[in-house]
């Protein structure tokens, strides 16, 4: 059995569905991140497991300490459950010094005098913040103060750290490595981390499984690898990484064609997928092949450095493709013929409404 | 930069309009507080004299008056802070219902003349006729009225009712605008609402705290009002009121003026000891608190005492609002005070009165409505100018008028009264003492600060690139500050005006020590008519003066309303 268990958990804002019908198991010293677009419910859901919002719907246990349950109307308060939390906006009190923010979880512990010394220290230490204990964090950078959060979620040695956002607001140089900073302190204290991010490669640099949520509602819960390579739907395709889709046409079991030009595809999709679908592929898998592909045309030919960006039209619709720069490739304005070496199948989407 | 120095073509401009700004300080506020340092501590010889100064001081009178403005703003400093604090805590922290609406009642006393507030409970809490009094006296046939509101405790009570809003105000706005996560990041470190509050919440707002009981210090130091319609009786003086006692009564004896001028000074030093401790609060211990994007705070869930605390902030809004306020209007429709409140007893024959037939109380309104117009409208213009050579412009020089600028806020009403008795009574040739000009220039000297404050806040906001910009689309300085500065800054100079006008109206504290026979105004009126026992047509009038301020508040509030949604 997980060690963090959400069963069935909603939660209503008024009209809005926040979070609908969550099942999710998180084991023990796993780093689990839930990403997302924005408004999709990964904060609310943070929050459901750190106490601060009551549930609709369902419960949330922890090893086997039940946490909250709409049904039973039972809400452990968050300073009773013993987690680590880390704020998007650093949090840290500017009244109190580096030291006594991360004291003052232990304090109220009520833990002896020595055992607080000793503990604040480790956490100092772990997050190199010992020469600036005695200032006052205000005067710290926000990758500094971003550590003394971490500390101080830290103290206390909790076996679940939740982290929301820790790093959107640290500028990209730094964000990166603190990345590495957050899963080396997992690595020694063996704590699960729950990570709410935007940011894709983020997820996919920490993470053991990635949660996929839209609306309120998951899309896929997977290692980095298979989010990437076996995307749940079409939204998890489009979500992570460059994507493109290019609708087509077939009239039974026929060879597909390009909807508005451009060519027969040399694949088919599996059988039973209906008559109007969507081909998705990753610019990256994409080369130049021979005349009999799909046909498109160069409008404009980008040279991003190590990689080579072309917009392509293909008939009436555009893709994108993208090469190494050592590879030969068509000039702007030229024709040229695709090979998707690995296509995606999903249903034609449906228009908006 | 707007205003450049390039020889020739804004020098002289740039020069005009700064030595103007410096004329208009010095004669309005500089001359009236040196003269007030120089009678106070040269004598008549020209001669440096601190040996008379300490003599004055130590007059048992002055050092009981210098001591009472010290006990009584101590007290009412540390009861508005703390009924401050805590209202502000509830309606900000707490499921306490209908917060908007407390929120609301408990800036109501921040319109409300606290001499009127005094006036109230005088009628009701008077050691023999007040109503409550006399209510349980005879109810449990007591001998000794229920509470004597002629004493310190009284004095101190009336103040905090009408002054904790500037704490309230202060620290509602820092909870409001705390990063909620400060706090739930305590809370998830395992610290209990009560910890938090204690540990976390507190001492982030202390900053705010702090500031918001300095200004109550201030006010309460300098405040005439009050002492004036509850001390007296006693023989309680304060320093504003002793200094009004000693002007007054011996007029103009050289003995009296010495004294005046010594506590005079004894203020304005405090004053300023006060505004600098606060600047330097605010600006060393103001913490970044603010939020970025944030969900609602946490609320602590009262639970049990959510309906105790509901009636008790009910009780405290009733007691201390509309008690006061039904009396005035009711004394105002009684033909004698002291008569029951029945139906046969009330009309509104002293309305008619005060309004139609008495040339006294109509002078009054007049006098205090053109006196708040013209102050209000010359004061929002010199402010606009001074606070744009302050704000926008580099010239050499500024800096004195930087130093002028911060005077207007250390200078109380009775110092400024008694300065332009010393200034403007034939000194320099001039002689308007007696005359509704000497109130004018006083209200003007009053009210600069408030003047100044509003305007640079005002003119802070407008980015010197958007006068660049439009100076580089080829519009001279003129157009410029008429096209973009002016209608940038037009909501501050409106804000300026309300803030004089509104005041003025009930002002007490500088038309007292200034007024002639044709001169009261509506605050002078009120307080002469009860000092001579007129107190059901006084009554009327603090009335019509509560109508006026109400009524010209909620045009305001109406109008602010109206510009800050569109
Ligand atoms: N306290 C609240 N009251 C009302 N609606 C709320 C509240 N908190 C969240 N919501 C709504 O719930 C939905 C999910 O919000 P949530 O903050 O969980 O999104 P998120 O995934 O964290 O987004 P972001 O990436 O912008 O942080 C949004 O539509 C939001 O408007
Ligand atoms: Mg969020």
């Amino acid at each position: 059995m997980s060690y963090v268990r959400l069963v069935d958990v909603q939660k209503r804002f008024g009209q809005v569905v926040a979070v609908d019908r969550l099942n999710l198991g998180i084991e023990k010293g796993e780093c689990f991140s839930m990403l997302g677009p924005s408004g999709c419910g990964k904060t609310t859901t943070l929050r459901m497991i750190a106490g601060f919002e009551d549930l609709n719907e369902g419960e949330i246990h922890v090893g086997d300490r039940l946490l909250s349950s709409s049904r039973k109307r039972f809400y452990l308060p968050p300073e009773k459950r013993d987690f680590g939390m880390v704020f998007q906006a650093f949090a840290v009190w500017p009244h109190l010094t580096v030291y006594e923010n991360v004291a003052f979880p232990l304090r109220l512990r009520k833990l002896p005098t020595s055992d607080i010394e000793r503990r604040t220290h480790g956490a100092l230490e772990a997050t190199n913040l010992l020469d600036v204990a005695q200032k006052s964090p205000a005067s710290l950078s926000g990758g500094g103060k971003q550590r003394v959060a971490l500390a101080r979620a830290l103290a206390i040695n909790p076996d679940v750290m939740l982290l929301d956002e820790p790093l959107s607001s640290l500028d990209p140089h730094l964000r990166e490595e603190m990345r590495f900073e957050i899963k080396d302190l997992q690595r020694q204290f063996g704590f699960s981390i729950i990570y709410v991010t935007h940011d894709q490669s983020e997820a996919m640099a920490l993470s053991d499984r990635i949660l996929v949520m839209r609306l309120g509602v998951v899309q896929q819960i997977d290692t980095p690898l298979n989010v990437y390579s076996h995307p749940a739907n079409r939204f998890v395709f489009s979500f992570i990484g460059l994507s493109n889709f290019l609708d087509v046409e077939r009239d039974g079991d026929g060879p597909c064609r390009v909807a508005g030009g451009g060519g027969t595809l040399p694949v088919s999709p599996p059988a039973g997928m209906g008559s109007r679908l969507s081909l998705a592929f990753r610019p990256q898998e994409v080369g130049f092949g021979t005349k009999g592909t799909v046909d498109g045309e160069v409008q404009r030919k980008s040279f991003l450095g190590e990689v080579v960006d072309y917009q392509i039209k293909v008939g009436e619709q555009s893709v994108r493709v993208q090469t190494g720069r050592r590879s030969p490739g068509p000039e702007a304005g030229e024709t040229c013929h695709l090979d998707i070496r690995r296509p995606f199948w999903y249903p034609a989407e449906e228009p908006e409404g | 930069m707007s205003f450049s120095l390039k020889k020739g073509e804004t020098f002289g401009t740039a020069q005009i309009i700064l030595f103007l700004s410096i004329a208009i300080l010095v004669i309005v506020v500089a001359v009236p507080v040196l003269l007030i340092f120089a009678n106070a501590f040269w004598d008549n010889n020209g001669n440096f004299n601190l040996h008379d100064v300490m003599n004055v001081l130590r007059e048992p009178d002055t050092y009981q008056a210098l001591l009472n403005s010290v006990i009584i703003a101590s007290g009412t400093t540390i009861g508005s802070t703390t009924i401050g604090t805590f209202f502000a805590w509830l309606v900000t922290r707490t499921d306490l219902p209908c917060k908007k609406f407390m929120k609301a009642m408990f800036l109501v006393p921040f319109m409300l003349p606290s001499f009127i507030g005094a006036l109230a409970w005088k009628m009701l809490l008077s050691p023999r006729a007040g109503y409550i009094n006399r209510f349980f006296m005879d109810i449990f046939n007591l001998d000794e009225p229920f509470f004597n509101i002629y004493s310190y405790l009284g004095i101190v009570l009336v103040e905090i009712m009408y002054l904790f809003p500037f704490v309230f105000i202060q620290v509602c706005g820092a909870l409001e605008r705390m990063d909620p996560t400060l706090e739930e990041s305590a809370r998830i470190s395992g610290a209990g609402l009560g910890t938090i509050t204690r540990k976390i919440t507190i001492p982030l707002v202390l900053p705010s705290i702090l500031s918001g009981a300095l200004l109550i210090m201030l006010y309460s130091m300098a405040h005439f009002g009050t002492v004036a319609v509850l001390g007296i009786e006693n023989g309680i003086y304060n320093i504003p009121t002793l200094i009004y006692e000693r002007i007054h009564q011996s007029a103009g004896s050289f003995e009296s003026i010495r004294t005046g001028t010594v506590l005079a000074s004894v203020l304005v030093v405090s004053a300023a000891f006060i505004i600098w401790m606060q600047n330097k609060i605010l600006s060393k211990g103001h913490f970044q608190i603010i939020a970025g994007k944030s969900f609602r705070p946490m609320e602590l869930k009262l639970r049990g005492l959510r309906i105790p605390l509901l009636v008790a902030c009910c009780t405290y809004i009733a007691i201390t609002i509309v008690l006061p306020t039904a009396v005035i209007f009711l004394v105002g429709a009684l033909p004698t005070y002291g008569m029951p409140f029945t139906w046969e007893n009330l009309s509104l024959e002293n309305y008619k009165f005060i309004l139609f037939d008495n040339q006294l109380t109509k002078d009054a309104i007049f006098n205090s409505v053109s006196l708040g117009l013209s102050a209000a409208l010359i004061t929002m213009f010199t402010g606009v100018m001074i606070s744009y050579v302050i704000v926008k412009m580099k010239v050499r020089g500024k800096g004195v008028l930087e130093f002028l600028g911060m005077l207007p806020f250390s200078v109380p009403g009775s110092v400024i009264a008694l300065g332009v008795i010393l200034a403007w009574s034939g000194k320099f040739g001039i002689n308007i003492y007696n005359t509704v000009w000497i109130i004018l220039l006083a209200y003007i000297a009053r009210y600069m600060a408030f003047s100044l404050k509003a305007n640079s806040a005002a003119l802070e906001q407008v980015h010197d690139s958007l006068v660049e910009a439009a100076r580089a689309c080829g519009a001279t300085m003129w157009q410029a500050l008429k096209d973009i500065v002016l209608p940038l800054v037009r909501p501050g100079m409106l804000a300026a005006f309300f803030l004089i006008f509104l005041p003025s109206l009930r002002e007490l504290t500088v038309s007292i020590m200034l007024y002639a026979p044709t001169t009261r105004t509506i605050g002078v009126a009120i307080y002469t008519l009860n000092e001579d026992g007129e107190t059901v047509v006084s009554a009327a009038l603090a009335g019509v003066a509560l109508v006026l301020i109400i009524t010209g508040q909620s045009i305001i509030n109406r109008f602010i309303a109206r510009t800050t949604k569109g």
